[in-house]
């Protein structure tokens, strides 16, 4: 299980190739991944650029608790985490949520559970610059 | 001993405030940190950690401690 935040743009397909390199292979037969990539628009509004703040030291602790609740309930093989702070433009990635086990199930149940807790609990707070000024995004259902 | 107290987001920009060390003499609990620091009573808008958990208005507080304020999260 591997959870990391990132200061820097990055590859997601290349991070999750890289570390399915690592597992063993024959052991998994199912990896269900999830890409969240920054928009240009967000509530009617054309947004230039974002900037991600989060709670050094907790959000760390927090999307490991989550990884280790999935891990509890659906004993899949592997995850991997990779979530983006700082200033985020258009087009780039914002998080990667990749689970591996031996059948489909756990795989798909897990990853869609860590992505839903982590925008629900992880601190993390986006603030959006647009042409006119800045707004912090408010929490949404979707 | 004190209590560190962390602010973000939204919520550091209203008080204009990042962090700050309070004495822990009086404080029991995750409301009064709140309370001391702002002068407001508990805000149902306001999430709270402890020790980087999330605690409730309720958790009890010690010297030592890390507390944190926060606006609800927008990750992901």
């Amino acid at each position: 299980m591997a959870v990391t935040l990132l200061a820097k743009p990055f590859d997601p397909w290349a991070e999750l190739c890289a570390y399915q390199e690592r597992l063993k292979r024959g052991d998994y037969g199912a990896c269900a991944s999830f890409v969240g990539t920054m928009r240009d628009f967000n509530q009617g509004d054309l947004v230039e650029a974002m900037f991600l703040e989060h709670y050094p030291g907790m959000t760390e602790r927090e999307l490991g608790r989550i990884v280790g609740e999935a891990s509890a309930r659906w004993g899949f093989l592997d995850a991997l985490v990779i979530h983006r702070v700082g200033e985020i433009r258009p087009g780039d990635p914002i998080v990667l949520v990749a689970v591996w086990s031996a059948h489909r199930g756990p795989a798909f149940d897990a990853c869609r559970f860590i992505v839903e807790a982590l925008k629900a609990r992880v601190p993390l707070w986006k603030k959006e610059k647009l042409p006119r000024g800045v707004r912090w995004v408010r929490p949404s259902q979707s | 001993m004190n209590i560190r107290v962390r602010l973000f987001a939204s919520l550091r920009e209203r008080l204009q405030l990042d962090q700050v060390e309070l004495s822990a003499e009086g404080l029991t609990t995750v409301a009064d940190v709140w309370q001391a620091l702002t002068g407001e009573p508990w805000s149902r808008q306001v999430l709270a950690a402890v020790n980087w958990e999330y605690a409730l208005p309720e958790t009890e507080v010690k010297a030592g401690d890390e507390v944190a304020f926060f606006p609800p999260v927008t990750g992901g």
